[in-house]
């Protein structure tokens, strides 16, 4: 799932300072699990954007919607009602989505109230962790399926770098995992350390030409 | 009068605390909106944002006492969101203070009485709006 963050809320204040109507739009899917753009956050974000121009002369008409899924133009073209009679959309879906707004109104300014962060899942009630970085050239099968281009804060395809703390801890980041202790122990009782002793060479970083593009074959 | 105090009360516990407190001839400000819920963990976040759109100049979120909940973890839960609502009220320039979240039990009507008559003075020396 695609994990993101509100913006800071001066920013999206000021993002929409010029506009006296606009719609806040929500995703019922990634940015909904991770409590950052769902039904519930467009609720509570709309409330705070009323209670912050509350003054008569600033007055703003927040309309509220969420789409099941925003990075969906079919889904999205729902909204046109609602769409036709604001200034301004003010989406709270993951970056996809608010491009996808952007594209199937192109006649209404679109901003982003959230910052999309990483691919990942949750780890825990209100965690969430980082797992995947997209980068279109798989490995996961040589490191007992954790990716150290993501687990691993410097990126190392060859082992640790040697800085590892006690307990299997980050250099950088104590508070974080070393990808490589992990990966290991993950071997470990896999029986296949031998996958430690061989070199890789380094990676492949144009697997995927930007932006990416994938025809699916139809059957 | 003061601004509105509303009070989402835990049927409970707080409501009934209320309820006695009428019957026992307590007097408690005017300006006082009781609102009974089933249990403090019923009140989300945009119940406490909503009541501060419409007017509300302080709004109480009254549970049971800790470990007294029928639901279990209702009063905690409450707890949580009065503490996250006065983050989002702070983010758009308004006093957090004016939410807040006690725990009574249901044979406390003083207590209650002294809760509310709190925020009714806090609220009178802040002065209503932001």
């Amino acid at each position: 799932m695609i994990v993101a963050e509100r913006k800071p809320m001066e920013e999206i204040i000021q993002m929409i300072a010029p506009y006296k109507k606009v719609l806040l739009a929500g995703c019922g899917t990634c940015v909904a699990i991770c409590w950052t753009g769902g039904e519930k956050e467009v609720g509570i974000l709309a409330s705070q954007l009323r209670l912050a121009r509350s003054n008569e002369e600033n007055k703003i008409d927040v309309v509220q919607a969420t789409v099941e899924r925003q990075c969906e133009k079919e889904m999205v073209a729902e909204l046109r009602d609602k769409v036709d009679g604001v200034e301004a959309v003010l989406s709270l879906a993951c970056g996809a989505g608010i491009q996808t707004i952007a594209e199937v109104f192109e006649d209404k300014p679109v901003f982003p109230a959230v910052n999309t962060t990483f691919l990942g899942r949750p780890e825990g009630e209100g965690i969430w962790l980082e797992n995947c970085g997209a980068c279109g050239d798989c490995f996961l099968d040589r490191t007992g399926a954790i990716c150290p281009m993501v687990r691993c804060a410097k990126g190392l395809l060859n082992g640790p770098c040697g800085g590892t703390r006690k307990g299997g801890k980050c250099e950088i980041d104590p508070d974080k995992d070393c990808g490589w202790v992990l990966i290991y122990r993950r071997l470990e009782k896999q029986g296949r350390l031998d996958l430690m002793q061989k070199y890789y060479p380094p990676k492949n970083f144009r697997a995927v030409k930007r932006p990416g593009k994938m025809q699916a074959i139809k059957a | 009068m003061n601004g509105k105090i509303v009070a989402f009360c835990c049927e409970h516990s707080a409501y009934l605390a209320a309820d006695a407190a009428g019957k026992q001839g307590l007097h408690y400000p005017e300006n006082l909106r009781v609102i009974r819920v089933p249990c403090a963990g019923r009140v989300d976040i945009i119940h406490i944002l909503k009541a501060v759109e419409e007017n509300a100049t302080a709004v109480l979120v009254l549970a049971c006492e800790d470990g007294l909940c029928q639901h279990l973890t209702g009063n905690v839960r409450a707890k949580e969101r009065v503490k996250y609502s006065e983050t989002l009220l702070k983010e758009v320039g308004i006093d957090g203070k004016r939410v807040g979240m006690f725990n009574l039990a249901a044979n406390a009507p003083h207590k209650f009485i002294r809760i509310i008559n709190k925020m009714n003075e806090m609220i009178k020396e802040q002065g209503e709006g932001k």
